[in-house]
């Protein structure tokens, strides 16, 4: 029989005792597979066993094999797997099982290697039902993002906790078309009724089929991450808020966040939010965005007093109207384009909760009052990185001051300081190592 | 002459000193070296003319090469001797050598890259067994790499931090070598043959199979002579500004600069020891201070320090098999490569860059810093190695561990980098270069945009875009990806990896953090060090209080240094320890 265990040993072999770091199973192509075959089965079956059954090895219990076995890369249990029947048996425990990633890529479009596909036939014949936790690693092209819904398809017999289905490199989930990946996906919410994590960013999924999530999982969902959806509508999304109200962490774009979703999670039979992340992207510029009421994140803060926002910027500077002009409890910003400094004028004013700020890029003047803005009324921030802007160096040392050793993250890149007549470069790392109670250096950049 | 014909044959040495880089005459040890006592002395270069045209070389480079090896032969002349370029490989050029010219000793600079390393330990083999004695002589490098390697526990240094406080507790920097002159000729016979320029003339770009038509004049003269020249009025001008600080960039510093030496200090046209040295006098002449910074040198510690790293890591260059480099599942694209490679990206800024390294064989550094992001992880997602053989191909001063290690740098592959700052490629440069005129400098088409449209045409109203004959889309490409959503995607791809690196993926547990990401843009910066030991990954959990980078280079170290491979848990007194350890006195002082 061609098993699991001899494919693995084969790879192994094949790999030539060359100890990559690379843990991810059944890394190999078929053709050399083959080649191996014959060498593999002369040496294996023979020789080792006698001596090995009268050891205490091969009378290990089955729990604390199981427990080592857990602690072993797939490549090196299926190795082990061939020592003897016992461990062999060990190998094909469900407890094993219960997570996989699938790796799926191309030789034509990704570097790395692929789980190989007779591994994939294996899972899904004798393995499948034991699966719960299981992502999908899917390179840039279309064709391994519709093996990956081909492999959807066939979970039928299985209930997964978590599912994830990652785009390494593009999105390419987004090239398969809409009904196929959509029949894969409810495939998994149909017959996994206890579905608790579920990360499907960048993908085709739509308002139906979140329907057909929350009619069979709305009791157990807990996470949602489903940034860049295009077809999902904030009606869709409203309804996941609506059903699911264990949801603690949620993942999506502005687009889908309205006054309804943020009160339909601080309703009372909603459980406390921890996580709401807001990804604002411009698609062209000059896109116009909406604005959420003041009142709907009191509502929030109040139901959720410990909810972290994170929002994610990526908008051209002249979009920022309807942002930060009302108190907003933002924990965590990132800007990923250039901001103005008006703007980040006004996140000092409106921000209390700040917790963490990166500014990627900014105009060529000096940032100095906004950041010491910033200091004197987010009482909480903790971190802060700066890009592709400019402070003055007493300015940034007035900052460190101000808000002192609670600043854990002080990631600065060394071209933002300008020295002044107060501190130069080398001077500025001593006074704002003194200020933060540790040693400090401005981030660089090599000098090519 | 007299001493060949002489019966007392057996006591003659006849050196051979074989150029590779440190294509010079001032602070070359190994030549002095040779020359002490030796009868006859030949210089030879060797070069494989079959291998050049096939070569990943680009014609800027081997301009560049050509112009050194005429411009040394110019000056051996002056010396009544001559270079001898010999057409072959190593390995089979020197056993006919030894023979010929009745060689007995041999001399070179050390080379420290593995590939270096490997050949000379071939050509030693040789050496040995023709009983010709070699002498070989680190002036490459400011420093003896090993001794930093030894310093830091046989490992290499893996951050900059780090470095710098290994080469603080390092022995001083050896002086430079007194330049080779006549006098230090006078008793050593210089063989020159009639038929010379025929046998080992330097070749022309002709002979190596370049089509030269419509080449223009080269903006990176060749030599030592350049060099030397370029050292002077580099040091001018800055005892001119009397500034020593890193000069803030502007328009101005992305243009080839007359003072520019980083292609001498490639070839080692230019030692590096003497530009340190001019550069320690300079600094205190003019600042009255006896104790020039660390930062004064940087350029030259920067290219120290890719040199320690890379110098006992033969896969240096790769992703596959490097222990440093993080494993990122980067995109294969070889069109959207080409575009980049070849400047039609449809970002000016971008396209310009391209375009100045393909013309003239050099970009400012920030420049390259630039399109290596947009590159790898900022827009195009393609991997770093590739990047890394274009810059070898067209950049004059790319160095095998300089440039895979810049470009592990920035494509946040290694060396614990932050990864949250990408450079935009419409905005880095509109604040460089405000006007744009670099960008109408080289890409001419563009040239009738305004400054306000010119780093992104494709928002230029169409009959702006009319007016100036030039359609976006027709005459110059569209941008080829949304940057805003390409480094949406980018940063959240990066943070995966990261996250994925920190917790050791055993079954069973911890895997439903497959989907949960942080939330912290700081978290995901944890930065990783893997070690190739074959099993999981070996990663350390990002801990919150100790992050900068000294504190994470001890991490590193210390993992290095055990080659543990399970989850390792650093507890903080621990840590501590190692950390004043590797800091200066002065410095723990600074953090207590």
């Amino acid at each position: 029989m061609l098993n699991l265990t001899s494919l693995f040993l084969r790879m192994k072999r094949m790999k030539g005792g060359e100890e990559g770091g690379d843990s991810s199973p059944g890394n190999s192509s078929p053709e050399v597979c083959k080649k191996v075959r014959t060498q593999n089965t002369e040496d294996s079956e023979a020789g080792v066993a006698s001596e090995f059954l009268d050891s205490d090895w091969a009378r290990l219990p089955q729990e604390l094999l199981l427990h080592i076995f857990q602690y072993l890369p797939l490549l090196d249990r299926a190795y082990a797997s061939q020592v003897c029947r016992g461990w062999n048996q060990a190998f094909h425990m469900p407890e094993l099982w219960r997570c996989f990633e699938f790796e799926l890529n191309q030789p034509a479009s990704s570097y790395l290697k692929a789980t190989h596909p007779d591994l994939i036939k294996q899972i899904i014949k004798r393995h499948s039902n034991h699966l719960q936790y299981v992502s999908f690693k899917v390179d840039s092209s279309t064709e391994s993002a519709e093996a990956a819904c081909d492999i959807l398809s066939q979970l039928v017999n299985c209930s997964l906790k978590t599912l994830g289905l990652i785009s390494t490199a593009r999105p390419s989930f987004m090239e398969v078309p809409k009904s196929h990946f959509i029949s894969a996906l409810t495939v998994v919410f149909v017959n996994s009724k206890s579905l608790s994590s579920l990360k499907i960013d960048d993908t085709p999924v739509d308002d139906p089929s979140l329907k057909v999530l929350v009619a069979n999982n709305s009791d157990t969902l807990k996470l949602l991450k489903m940034s860049s959806c295009p077809h999902v509508s904030p009606a869709g999304i409203l309804c996941v808020a609506d059903q699911c109200h264990g949801l603690r962490e949620l993942a999506l774009n502005y687009h889908l966040l309205s006054d309804e979703l943020l009160l339909a999670l601080s309703s009372e039979k909603h459980v406390h939010l921890e996580h709401l992340r807001i990804d604002v992207v411009s698609e062209n510029p000059g896109q116009h965005f909406h604005t959420i009421k003041k009142s709907s994140w009191d509502a929030m803060v109040r139901h959720s007093p410990k909810f972290n926002l994170v929002m994610y910027f990526f908008l051209y500077e002249d979009e920022f109207g309807p942002f930060f002009n009302d108190e907003i409890p933002v924990t965590h910003l990132y800007f990923g384009r250039s901001v103005s400094k008006e703007v980040l004028g006004r996140v000092g004013l409106h921000c209390p909760r700040l917790v963490e700020l990166v500014v990627c890029a900014n105009g060529l003047r000096p940032l100095d009052e906004e950041l010491i803005r910033i200091a004197k009324h987010c009482n909480q921030l903790s971190a802060i990185g700066l890009g592709e802007c400019e402070v003055s160096c007493s300015a940034f040392v007035e900052f460190v001051k101000m808000c002192g050793r609670r600043l854990s993250q002080l990631s600065i890149m060394e071209e933002v300081l300008i020295p002044d007549h107060k501190y130069s470069l080398d001077e500025i790392h001593w006074e704002v190592s003194k200020h933060l109670g540790r040693v400090w250096f401005p981030d660089m950049m090599p000098t090519w | 002459k007299t001493i060949l014909s002489s019966p007392r044959v057996n006591m003659v040495v006849n050196t051979v000193h074989w150029f590779r880089k440190g294509l010079r005459l001032h602070d070359n040890p190994s030549l002095r070296e040779s020359i002490r006592g030796a009868d006859s002395l030949r210089c030879i270069y060797i070069l494989d003319p079959w291998f050049a045209g096939s070569s990943n070389v680009g014609i800027n480079r081997w301009r560049f090469l050509l112009q050194c090896l005429e411009d040394l032969d110019a000056s051996l002349r002056k010396l009544n001797s001559r270079l001898f370029v010999i057409r072959g490989q190593p390995t089979d050029v020197f056993p006919r050598l030894f023979k010929e010219w009745q060689i007995n000793r041999l001399s070179y600079e050390y080379d420290s890259e593995p590939f270096g390393k490997e050949r000379d330990a071939a050509i030693q083999k040789l050496a040995c067994e023709a009983g010709v004695e070699v002498t070989v002589l680190n002036s490459h490098t400011l420093y003896d790499l090993s001794r930093i390697i030894e310093l830091n526990d046989g490992h290499p240094p893996l951050t900059y931090k780090r470095f710098q406080g290994l080469i603080n507790r390092m022995d001083a920097v050896e002086l430079p070598a007194e330049t080779v002159t006549l006098e230090v000729l006078r008793k050593c016979d210089t063989p020159v043959s009639d038929d010379h320029d025929d046998k080992f003339g330097v070749p022309s770009l002709e002979e190596l199979g370049f089509d030269t038509d419509g080449l223009a004049t080269a903006v990176w003269p060749g030599g030592e002579t350049e060099a030397l020249m370029r050292l002077e009025r580099h040091l001018e001008r800055k005892a001119w500004v009397a500034n020593f600080e890193r000069p803030r960039m502007n328009a101005n510093s992305l243009l080839a600069s007359p003072t520019g030496l980083s292609p001498y200090l490639r070839f080692g046209c230019l030692s590096c020891r003497l530009f340190y040295f001019k550069l320690t006098d300079l600094y205190k002449k003019v600042k009255k201070d006896n104790n020039p910074p660390l930062s004064l040198y940087g350029q030259l510690l920067w290219r120290e320090f890719f040199y320690a790293t890379a110098t006992n890591n033969p896969c240096f260059d790769k992703m596959e098999g490097n222990p440093m480099c993080v494993q990122i599942p980067w995109d294969r694209n070889p069109e959207a490569l080409a575009k980049w490679a070849e400047g039609r990206t449809g970002f000016p800024w971008i396209d310009a860059i391209m375009t100045q390294l393909r013309q003239e064989g050099w970009i400012h550094h920030l420049a390259r810093h630039a399109v290596a992001c947009f590159l790898t992880r900022g827009d195009l997602w393609l991997s770093w190695e590739e990047g890394m053989k274009t810059f070898e191909e067209l950049l004059i001063d790319a160095d095998w561990s300089v440039n895979a290690g810049s470009w592990m740098w920035l494509s946040c592959s290694s060396f614990f980098q932050q990864f949250f700052h990408c450079y935009c490629p419409v905005g880095f440069g509109r604040r460089t270069d405000p006007n744009g005129d670099f960008i109408r400098r080289y890409l001419p088409v563009l040239k009738g945009f305004p400054a306000q449209y010119i780093y992104e045409p494709w928002n230029a109203p169409e009959e702006l875009q009319k007016s100036v004959k030039c359609i976006i889309g027709v005459h110059y490409p569209k941008p080829m990806v949304n940057h805003a959503e390409a480094s949406r995607v980018n940063i959240e791809r990066m943070k995966q990896i990261y996250q994925q690196l920190s917790c050791y993926r055993g079954l069973g547990r911890n895997m439903t953090r497959i989907l949960i990401t942080s939330y912290s843009h700081f978290d995901a910066r944890l930065r990783v060090y893997r070690v190739n030991s074959g099993h999981p990954g070996i990663h350390y959990e990002n801990n919150p209080i100790h992050n900068d980078d000294l504190t994470l280079d001890v991490k590193a170290n210390m993992l290095q240094s055990r080659n543990i491979n399970t989850i390792l848990h650093l507890s903080t007194p621990k840590l501590n320890k190692h950390y004043s350890c590797v800091m200066g006195k002065e410095q723990v002082a600074a953090s207590q």
